[in-house]
This record gives structure tokens, sequence and C-alpha cells, in this order.
């Protein structure tokens, strides 16, 4: 229908320009850019002694609004402004992709906020409004999933991150009798706390006292329920001697149990992770989940709203040593690469799990 | 046709008009040259989309497969420059790769006579499928410093977008092919009836098929200033724009059953939607909301003319 000889044409131009091309072009290695960690707002000095801003406005950008867990973070975050007499709000997109949080960086640059508490979808998409966000003087406050280190200033982390992926290992190893298959159920594969949880539970299972475990596949869920649903169902029907399942997602966690409360694996395949005591209440009072982990994603929310209004009135600046004032939680010190660390994660089991309301 | 008493590029004009008039009055943050320059960048790809869109829907056809070209061209090029292939190489393979895509919808609807509307919700699905096939569910970022400020800076001195040179390049380049060329009439022609347009030697094929195979380069190309502005290559870019490139074609006038619609209509629709999207989003309407928005002005631009129509006592425009 196309005349071959314009296809031709077509055709040889194309060549031409990809030949050219592949004489020395840009390529991934000629243009490696180098990462520079931890922005710390070059040019600013901190002077721990100024009062906070008056009527500091802060705003908390989640993963997606329908998370539960970002939702009870994000409150907490509120709660830390309020208390500083500040102006907090949540606003946020409601799917998890890559670039849907960017037009929300705009607008709260646009609203003239004086902090942004972000929790990244894509550590790289969000980059660069970030650093647009930075250079016209916003604060930048990561918080459970991390940006590129130079497009924030402090990355508020719930625990240390090594901790979580090797207690989770010990969880799941305990639940199963330290031999058989397991498998990871994470959210997306772009999540950076979950793919750095990944790598710690993976050395952790290198450990001698681990080989008896056996990781057979990582699925990802999205952080949908039904998708969870759905890979936790495959999961089962795809390994038949699939002893345990970890889920250090609060949605695959719920997901997963859900189906298996259901099943026949209901009591044979072990699951852990990371869930709220308020979803994983009736798996664990049924018996489907043993126990499981979680740090407080309220206080977790709070420290970053501490954080950001910490940053946005110039006590501190995201530099390695500075300290400042979290309320409730006493005085924090940020660590190295501008990480500021909640403590160590809560196991919740039938025992406990009726002190938790979260 | 033409003796409408209000041309319905007018009241888009008019509606921009007050959108934007709304924003500088009463949203804080809106009428700033950033603002502006983000807003317009915001919706370039969209943009593209809704270019590629325009002429086929003038024929009566349609391709909701434009978001699924993007993502797997996204795709194709996270893989490439991953593998090392110098980005100067990766810019046209990826056009090659949207032309590939865009022709297999051509053959299908030329060749085989499918409905090009089942014909692109197959490929919506099969292209989308196809970008996790080469780069699964990872993300590729990295891209060059040299080439990124292209899709997100201002051409300097102005608070212009460069990428608003591609867009504004396609579109002049649309309007001109579209309103003042034989292959632009012979658009209409086909949209209004392809027997006839065949019988008065049209070569109606001929042209289809070219239609899809643009329509695949156009959208290599948005995929090209997405991958770069957001510097992550992710199968899942972009995916769901389709719905918001048709609302703005068929808001700009274009008519779903095909023969009629403007350039200027289109430009319009897409000023006024990205104007709308910028002050909810500065007024902090949530998304949901203004998915609703997105689908009664969906629904409106279709009804709208009909309604016209009916009130004028004429029968509703001919199928086909």
């Amino acid at each position: 229908m196309i005349r071959s000889a314009s296809v031709t044409k077509v055709a040889g131009a194309v060549l031409a320009l990809v030949l050219v091309g592949a004489c020395g072009g840009t390529t991934k290695d000629s243009s490696a850019g180098t990462a520079a960690g931890g922005s710390t707002g070059v040019g600013r000095t901190a002077d721990p002694d100024a009062p906070i801003k008056e009527g500091v406005k802060v705003a908390f950008l989640p993963k997606e609004v329908d998370n539960p867990y970002e939702i009870i973070m994000d409150k907490g975050g509120i709660e830390a402004v309020t208390e500083l007499k500040g102006e907090g709000k949540e606003v946020g997109p409601s799917d998890a992709s890559a670039s849907s949080q960017v037009s929300y960086i705009n607008t709260l640059v646009q609203q003239r906020q004086d902090a942004i508490v972000i929790a990244a979808n894509d550590p790289n998409a969000v980059a660069p409004a970030l650093k647009d966000a930075m250079a016209k003087g916003i604060a930048v406050v990561t918080v459970d999933s991390d940006a590129a280190p130079d497009a924030r200033q402090v990355f508020v982390n719930q625990a240390d991150s090594e901790e979580i992926g090797r207690s989770q290992i010990r969880l799941v190893s305990a639940q199963v009798g330290g031999r058989g298959k397991i498998a990871i159920l994470s959210a997306t594969p772009n999540a950076t706390n979950q793919n750095t949880w990944i790598e710690f539970m993976k050395d952790e299972l290198a450990k001698p006292e681990h080989a008896g475990l056996e990781l057979v596949k990582v699925a990802y869920g999205d952080d949908d329920d039904q998708k969870s649903f759905q890979e936790t169902q495959a999961l089962l029907q795809s390994i038949p001697d699939l002893k345990g399942i970890v889920s250090p997602t609060t949605v695959g966690i719920s997901a997963a149990a859900r189906y298996l409360s259901s099943s026949p694996y209901k009591g044979k395949v072990a699951l852990t992770g990371l869930g709220t005591p308020n979803q994983m209440r009736q798996f664990v009072k049924d018996g489907t989940v043993t126990a499981f982990a979680l740090w407080d994603p309220s206080e977790l929310g709070y420290l970053a709203g501490h954080a950001a209004a910490a940053l946005a009135s110039g006590r501190i600046t995201g530099a390695e040593g500075e300290k400042f004032s979290a309320g409730r939680l006493g005085e924090r010190t940020i660590g190295a690469k501008g990480e500021v660390i909640l403590g160590p994660p809560t196991t919740f089991d039938a025992g406990n799990i009726d002190e938790f309301d979260f | 046709m033409r003796e409408k008493v209000v041309r319905w590029e007018v009241v888009l004009l008019l509606l921009c008009g007050a959108v934007f008039a709304f924003g500088s009055s009463g949203t804080p943050g809106f009428a700033d040259a950033g603002n502006i320059a983000f807003l317009l960048q915001d919706f370039a790809e969209v943009a593209l989309l809704a270019m590629a869109l325009l002429p086929i829907v003038l024929t009566g056809e349609i391709d909701l497969s434009v978001a699924s070209i993007l993502g797997f061209c996204s795709a194709l090029i996270g893989v490439l420059w991953d593998a090392g292939v110098p980005f100067e190489t990766i810019v046209p393979l990826a056009l090659v790769a949207g032309a590939v895509l865009g022709s297999v919808n051509a053959a299908l609807v030329v060749w085989f006579g499918l409905p090009a509307l089942a014909v692109t919700i197959g490929t919506l699905g099969l292209y989308r499928g196809l970008a996790y096939g080469v780069l699964g569910d990872g993300a590729v970022t990295g891209f060059p410093e040299n080439y990124r400020p292209f899709a997100t800076d201002a051409i300097p001195g102005t608070f212009l977008p460069y990428t608003m040179i591609p867009v504004l390049l396609v579109g002049l380049l649309a309007a001109l092919v579209v309103h003042h060329t034989p292959v632009g009439r012979s658009l209409y022609a086909i949209g209004l009836g392809e027997q006839t347009a065949r019988f008065s030697g049209i070569r109606v094929h001929r042209v289809k098929f070219a239609l899809f195979v643009v329509s695949g380069v156009l959208c290599a190309v948005a995929s090209l200033i997405y991958t770069l502005r957001y510097n992550s290559a992710r199968a899942d870019n972009a995916a769901g724009m389709e719905l918001i490139a048709v609302t703005a074609v068929l808001l700009g006038g274009v008519s779903i059953f095909g023969g009629r619609g403007t350039v200027l209509g289109v430009a319009s629709a897409l000023l006024l939607m990205a104007g709308l999207r910028n002050v909810l989003f500065l007024d902090d309407v949530t998304n949901e909301v203004q998915n609703v928005i997105n689908g009664l002005l969906l629904i409106v631009s279709v009804l709208v003319p009909v309604a016209a129509n009916t009130l004028r006592g004429r029968r509703r425009p001919r199928l086909g």
C-alpha cells in the first residue's frame, strides 16, 4: 500500500542516522553522573536556636492516598506540625505510578509550602522536581521510601534497613522451623525501601544458620490489594511445597492473609512480614498468621513532621551530626547521608496485638 | 456545516480564558511563569498523542494504542540505554519502533478491514504487555544530562519549555496538512463517507495506512520526551494517557463519527484541559474528582454537538 521505494528511502535515512549515532555517541558509561550523597542545602548554615517558623506550612505527599499505612503516617506528621502551630496537609495521587507525584510537587512549590514530606514511588522520577523545589528554598524530607539522595535534605527511615531485612528472615525462619522454600511478596518492583530490605533478606539467607531456607521467588503485588491477592494464589499454586511467605508491605500481607485464611493452605504455609495490627488482628486470632512486625507509622510521620519543620526554620540543614527536637520522641540526630532513624520494629503476635490500635 | 451561530473553537477559547482568568485571580501561584511553563510541559506528551489521533478520528477511525506505543518505546529506550547503546542511536531506533507498531495497527485495519476500535483495544493491551516483556518490572534511569534539559528546561530567555518546540511544530504541520492540502480534504471526505471518497479517486487505504504509521512515530517522539522528563524508563509509563488524549480530541470538537473537526479546536481543548488540571491541583482538588471531571468533559463533548443538531431540528450526524 505504501510504495516500496519510499520505504527504502526512509530505511536508508534511518540506517544513516543509526550509523552516525553509533560512532562515538553519548552512552550510559560516558555520561555516568557522579551521584552526590545527601544534599545538605549548600550555602546554608544551621542555627539550632532559630525559632520554629511561624505558621510553618508542611505538605505530606504519600505514595498514594488510598494506602492506609501512608494515611496513618501522614496523620502523625500533621499532628507534629499542628503541635508546632504550623499548617499540615496531605495531598497525593490515587495511583502509585512513577510520574503521578511530579504534578503534586509542582503544585506544592507553587502553593509556597515551606516543606514537602514525600514517600517516593520512584526515586529518580521525582528527583528533578524535588531539586527544583529545594532550589526555590523549600525544605524536602523523604519518609519511608527515599528519593535520590541529592534530591532531598533528610530521609526519615523507619528502622535501620539492615535490621528490618534480617529480622524478617529470622521471623519466617522461626515459623517454618528453619527449613523449606520461601517466597517474598513485595510492593512495586521499584520501591526503594522494599528492594533494600530484600537485598538484606538475601544476605541474611546466605548465612549458615539459614542454609535450610531457600528463597524461590520474589513476586510483586504492586501495593494493589487485588493483584497481591492473585500473586499469593499464584505462588501457592506454582510452588506446591512452599513453606512460607514474607510480605514486607502492609497491602501485600493483608491480601495474602485474606487468601490464606480461606484456603486449604491455612496454618500449613506460614505468612509473616510488615503489617498493621488493625489489618492483621483477625488473621492472628484465626491462626492464619503467627507473628509479624512493624514500627508505628504514625510515629514515623510524626518524626518526619518535626524534621520538616526544623529544616524549614533553619534549625538544621540535613548535615550529619545536627540535632533537632522531635516532640515526644525526644532529641534526634541526623546520621550519615542525611538519615534519621525512628527505631527498631515491634513484633506483634497473639500475646500483644490487642495493646495496639493503628 | 459552517453556518453555525457560534463556532465550537470560540466556545473553547472563551472557556480557556475563563479558566486562566479564574486561576490568575482566585488561585495563588497560578499566574506565575514557572507554573505556566510546567502546565504546558505537563501536557506535551498528551498534545502529541492528540495530534496523532486527530487525523485518524477525522477519517472515522480511532487509535487507542497510543499510550501503549509510548510505553513500549519508553521501555525500549530503557533497555537500549542500559545496554550501553549511544543515545544518538536510540532516538532513531525508538522512532522506527513507533513506526513499526503503528504499521501493525495499520495493516490490521487496512489490509484485513478490521474495525480500528477493536484492533487498537487489542494492541493497547498487546503493546503494554510487550513493554513489560522487554523491560520487565524494573526501571532504567540516568539518562544523559546533555539531552535531559530538552525535556525539562525552558528555552533560555523565555519561560517556554523546549518541549513546546516539537509540540508547536507538530501542531502547525497538522494544521497545514489537514486544512490546506488535498490530503487533508481527503481525510474529511473519508470520514463523511468512505465509499464516496473511494469512488471519487481518494486512495483511502493508503491514507489510512500512513495515518497509523505517523501516529506511531508521534507516540515515539512523546516517549522520548516522557522518558527524559522523568528520567525514568518504565513499562508502565503513560498508562491510561490514551483516555486523556481521546478526551482532548473529542472535546476539541472532532466528531467521533469522522468528517468534522479542526486542529485549532483540539489545541484549544488541550490548553483548556491543561489549565483546568493545573488550577484544580493548586486548589487541592483530589485526583478522584479530577477523573470525574475528565469523564464528564468527554461525555459533554460527545453530547453537545448531537444535542445542538437536534435543537436545530436536523438529523443526527450520519454514522460513517
